[in-house]
């Protein structure tokens, strides 16, 4: 009985002692932080993802709260409506931003684009790039090692295994960007969902002169001219051999898909077009 | 016990198919392309017009700024493009391509067999003469000789170091010049000593060419300050620092160039080069490359102008064997594997090597057994399955403090690796990401 | 002409695989195998197999249909901690106590981490220290070396000469008085293993030709197996020379129980130790000085697979600690 006793008075004594410290240390070493910080922290979606550019959401919610303008503080995986509601906790005002999306703008396929060589290293396209020209004949093309599908961990990319391409699937992509940092060759962009998710972008990213870029792949870019001088709101600029549409200036209305010889420019989410005798079709999108 | 470097190394098959084969002359192309980037640092800047005529030896590119080197016709002809050419890796470089009609050297050039032992020039003006020949270092890796024999104020050099290793398997260009061309290089070496104004020179080479160590130990007994150090065969004794300790006991620390432990290494070829330069007036031109592989025909030591295409060096030596997986521009271990075989010889190609499907491709890689046979293997004592693991999490900072930096990309690791890791693929982006990260940190 | 085969250098390899050091380590520890069924009988043979063919089908089973891989058990890691396994239980274990200690070994101690080069302890001594702890008995009761006399599960059993010490000991006689009669066996004995224990740790000598065979080579270094020996000895001598009649002398020390088996081959195995040669080394102390304070001081005789267990979990951090000797 006595055991006993003397077991369950050390104890609690224990305990009540260690609390005790407990409570000063806790108290000695409090780090004092703002109560708003938390707030904000708890709107963001948590994914840690990074896409912001700071170090997780956590890094996003102490700028935001420290920024007086919010200016170059967004979330990219939350959109304006996180943001929004952000600012509201914050009582602060934000312009809108429209929501972007990952596009792949790369179209050799296996068989657009013949191999010209079998890439025995390791398999990271970072590396077969920094070797060397890459199993094809472009020198700006899509290696296909899924550099990209490594990163995303929204599992919104995937290599599709006939084109050996990777594919964006809309309805995970949050464009965090994660993807456009991860590729050697620069050929993911960040480019404006469009209304109603619909788009046109130039699917190629290749620089040489027309006839080079055209040996090596037969879906490439050659830099004609013929989209830029269509377009009728100047979203098209021609640069070293390359067309590319400003997404901001671009009003879908698809003309230069229609005059693209190579079938280079693609259109996503689009109705079925009726087909016109005097309009090719141009592209399977 | 013969010398050798303390820590890691392997000793991978030797293979030198073709050490007992001659030195023969390659034929001189109908055309040479003769790229601007030949070395490591600025490409230079092209001085002549499309349609001037040209002869062998004429200076047809400057080098631009302090790490560059100059660029000469290897054979007399017209220029007929002046343009991008494809490179072994199948990337569009500059380049100086040259239509060739006859061969005719310019007037100064001396080009007697007989060796000419009399070293009259003034310390200056021998680094002038090895600067306006264009000599990069012909071990491969191509760093401009006038830099590496100007050392940064407060250095002073006390050794030359001349190597003469040739640890990678297979290549034997070094091996035949040593033996053929002894004198020259002997000539060359104390060429390199006054010019760095040193008293101290030793020939390092593996115990693998016996031969060659005896010619030029005959020799250097009657020259003084210059003396051959044997090695034991081991890769990658080549590697100037693993080259230093094993001949002086020195360690360069990490980081730091030889100078600072007051070494400067130069390779055989570079002392011939040198010789050609000082004493006949010769800039870089032309090369020893060594063709070889197991299914080629007839491997040999071919001397060949700087440009000519590979495929006829591949041609000469038998044409491309059937079997063929791989055509690699240098050795096994460190060489780089081309796309394209059109592409030109340049000063820093030692050697061709064409892999057949039996050794071509690698083996699926598997999970790390932590074996720790790359711990050992590492000559830098590095932690190649660490910095693996590092590199492909893009951890930069944490390889920076593993010491990232040092590795000299030997590929020990990969070569030892029983689970067939690409260990050295993912170190060298990582390491190549590290020192982008130390640079933009100093701006 | 095929299209041209692209890689980064090195473009040669040296041929050595997993295959290759996993089956060496199984040649290695043939002389110990026949010694063992030299003194055990066709009990050993019994519980060897078992273990491997448990070990393999575990592997297979839970690659195949939990992890849904590629079945890897061709590499041979399955049937080393097999081997290893079945080498350190009694030669008279029943057989499904021997599947059970499979189970352990390959689900828990080896798949559960991710597989071949992920798992943190030795999962032959996973298994081993769950059967030892589960089935007590069992687990110590030791047939007595009768060569093929000895049926399987009725065999004569008695204790190791550990056992036998550690009790002395105990009960109050001294070191001296033990070695003297004739409860206990000679050093001879011990060192060709015609002595009571585990079916695979009592030939000292067998082992010894094993840990000479993986030197030559070269698959395992000689820091871990030579640290442990070093810190036993002089350990174990110093206690000696303190107290004689209290503490057994190092031969003692180093030619019973698990001390060979442990420390040339389960010490080493290459996953669970550290990579560097100076993290070896210390490594190699730790595990010699927790054996000789378990055996000399605990409860249990032995204390040879605790300790490789406890300096497994330290492995992280000495290879954390502990870098390779750098260029400069």
């Amino acid at each position: 009985m006595n055991t006993i006793l003397i077991t369950i008075i050390s104890l609690c004594a224990i305990g009540v002692a260690s609390a005790v410290i407990l409570y000063f240390v806790a108290q000695k070493f409090k780090v004092e932080e703002d109560p708003r910080i938390d707030i904000v922290e708890g709107l963001l979606p948590g994914a840690n993802c990074g896409g912001c550019g700071f170090p997780g959401c956590r890094g996003l919610a102490e700028a935001a709260v420290k920024s007086e303008t919010m200016e170059g503080v967004f979330c990219p995986v939350g959109g304006s409506e996180v943001m929004n509601k952000v600012a509201v906790a914050l009582g602060r005002e934000i312009t809108a931003q429209a929501p972007k999306i990952a596009v792949v703008r790369c179209n050799g396929s296996c068989e657009n684009r013949p191999r010209t060589s079998m890439y025995d290293g390791a398999h990271s396209c970072a590396i077969e790039h920094s070797l060397y020209i890459g199993d094809t004949a472009c020198p700006f093309g899509c290696l296909g090692c899924g550099d990209c599908v490594e990163v995303c961990q929204f599992d919104a990319l995937h290599i599709n295994p006939s084109t050996g391409l990777p594919e964006v699937d809309e309805s995970k992509c949050v464009a965090c960007g994660a993807c456009v940092k991860a590729c050697p060759r620069n050929i993911i962009e960040l480019r404006n969902k469009g209304p109603k998710d619909r788009r046109v972008f130039v699917s190629c990213v290749n620089k040489d002169k027309g006839a080079i870029a055209r040996k090596a792949c037969t879906a490439a870019c050659i830099g004609c001219m013929k989209c830029a001088k269509e377009c009728p709101f100047e979203a098209i600029t021609v640069e070293n051999n390359l067309a590319y549409i400003d997404y901001n200036k671009c009003r879908l209305c698809r003309k230069c898909v229609a005059v693209c010889p190579i079938g280079a420019i693609h259109e996503v989410n689009f109705p079925e077009r009726k087909v016109t005798p005097e309009a090719p079709q141009a592209s399977e999108e | 016990m013969l010398k050798t470097f303390r820590i890691g190394g392997v000793h991978p098959p030797e293979n030198k198919l073709s050490s007992s084969e001659k030195i023969q002359i390659l034929p001189v192309p109908e055309q040479v392309i003769i790229p601007l980037g030949q070395h490591i640092g600025a490409p230079a800047t092209p001085i002549v017009q499309k349609g001037d005529y040209v002869k062998a030896g004429q200076l047809i590119a400057t080098a631009t700024g302090f790490v560059s080197a100059n660029i000469h016709s290897s054979v007399s002809g017209t220029i007929v493009a002046i343009d991008n050419f494809t490179d072994a890796a199948g990337l569009s470089k500059p380049a100086i391509t040259i239509k060739v009609e006859g061969d005719e050297w310019e007037k100064n050039i001396t080009r007697s067999e007989k060796t000419d032992h009399n070293i009259t020039l003034s310390k200056e003006k021998i680094i002038e003469a090895i600067s306006a020949a264009g000599i990069v270092g012909m071990g491969g890796a191509t760093f401009p000789t006038q830099v590496k024999l100007s050392p940064p104020p407060g250095n002073k050099a006390e050794i030359l170091i001349i190597n003469g290793v040739e640890c990678e398997p297979y290549l034997t260009a070094d091996h035949r010049i040593m033996l053929e061309k002894a004198e020259e290089i002997i000539v060359g070496v104390q060429i390199l000593m006054k010019a760095i104004d040193v008293k101290q020179a030793v020939i390092g080479i593996e115990n693998n060419k016996r031969d060659a160590i005896e010619k030029l130990q005959s020799l250097a007994t009657k020259t003084l300050g210059v003396e051959v150090c044997p090695l034991k065969v081991r890769y990658p004794q080549g590697g100037e620092k693993q080259l230093i300790k094993a001949i002086t006991g020195r360690s360069v620390p990490s980081g730091a160039l030889p100078i600072a432990v007051g070494a400067v290494v130069q390779n055989v070829g570079t002392a011939l080069a040198v010789y050609e330069a000082v004493m006949q007036n010769k800039p870089l031109v032309e090369r020893v490359v060594t063709i070889t592989g197991k299914s080629v025909k007839h491997p040999g030591n071919y001397l060949c102008r700087i440009g000519t295409p590979i495929s006829k060096l591949i041609e000469a030596a038998g044409g491309l064997p059937e079997d063929t997986t791989k055509i690699i521009g240098g050795g096994p271990m460190m060489g780089r594997a081309m796309v394209n075989p059109e592409s030109p010889i340049l000063k820093g190609t030692s050697g061709i090597l064409i892999i057949n499907d039996k050794e071509g491709a690698r083996k699926q890689s598997r999970n790390c057994i932590r074996c720790s046979k790359c711990v050992s293997a590492c000559p830098m004592g590095l932690e190649p399955y660490l910095l693996m693991t590092l590199a492909t999490h893009n951890m930069l900072e944490d390889m920076e403090k593993e010491k990232v930096m040092d590795c000299i990309e030997c590929g020990s690791c990969s070569f030892t690796c029983p689970a067939d890791r690409p260990l050295l693929d993912y170190i060298r982006l990582g390491k190549a990401r590290t020192g982008a990260m130390i640079r933009n940190r100093k701006k | 002409m095929n299209k041209l085969l692209i890689s980064p250098s090195p473009h040669v390899h040296s041929g050595d695989s997993i295959e290759k050091n996993m089956y060496g380590v199984l040649i290695a520890l043939i002389p110990a195998f026949l010694c063992s069924i030299f003194f055990f009988g066709t009990g050993a043979l019994i519980v060897t197999l078992t273990s491997v063919l448990a070990c393999l089908l575990f592997e297979y089973l839970i690659q195949k249909f939990l992890l849904k891989q590629q079945p890897t058990i061709l590499d041979g890691s399955a049937l080393i901690t097999g081997v290893l396994l079945a080498f350190n239980v009694p030669s008279n274990l029943p057989v499904w106590i021997i599947i059970i200690g499979a189970l352990v070994a390959i689900g828990i101690g080896k798949m559960s981490f991710g597989g071949l080069g992920c798992n943190i302890f030795n999962p032959a001594l996973v298994g081993r220290v769950f059967l030892l702890i589960s089935f007590p008995v069992q687990m110590t009761t030791w047939p007595l070396p009768a060569g093929f006399s000895n049926s399987y599960l009725d065999a004569q059993t008695g204790a190791t000469p550990l056992a036998i010490m550690k009790e002395a000991l105990k009960s109050g006689r001294s070191v001296s008085e033990v070695l003297s009669s004739d409860t206990l066996i000679s050093f001879r004995d011990m060192l060709i293993g015609n002595t009571g224990g585990s079916l695979g740790e009592v030939a000292a000598i067998a082992l010894l030709i094993g840990f000479a065979f993986m030197l030559f080579r070269k698959i395992i270094t000689w820091h871990i197996p030579v640290a442990i020996f070093a810190t036993v000895f002089v350990f174990t001598g110093i206690l000696h020379i303190c107290n004689p009649e209290h503490f057994a002398g190092p031969l003692f020390h180093l030619l019973t129980g698990g001390m060979m088996l442990g420390a040339i081959f389960m010490a080493t195995d290459y996953v669970t130790s550290p990579m560097s040669t100076k993290g070896m080394v210390i490594y190699g102390i730790g595990i010699g000085i927790i054996t000789v304070v378990i055996r000399t001081f605990g409860a249990y005789p032995e204390g040879m697979s605790f300790a490789i267990l406890i300096m497994n979990a330290f492995t992280p951090l000495i290879n954390r600690y502990c870098k390779p000797q750098r260029f400069a």
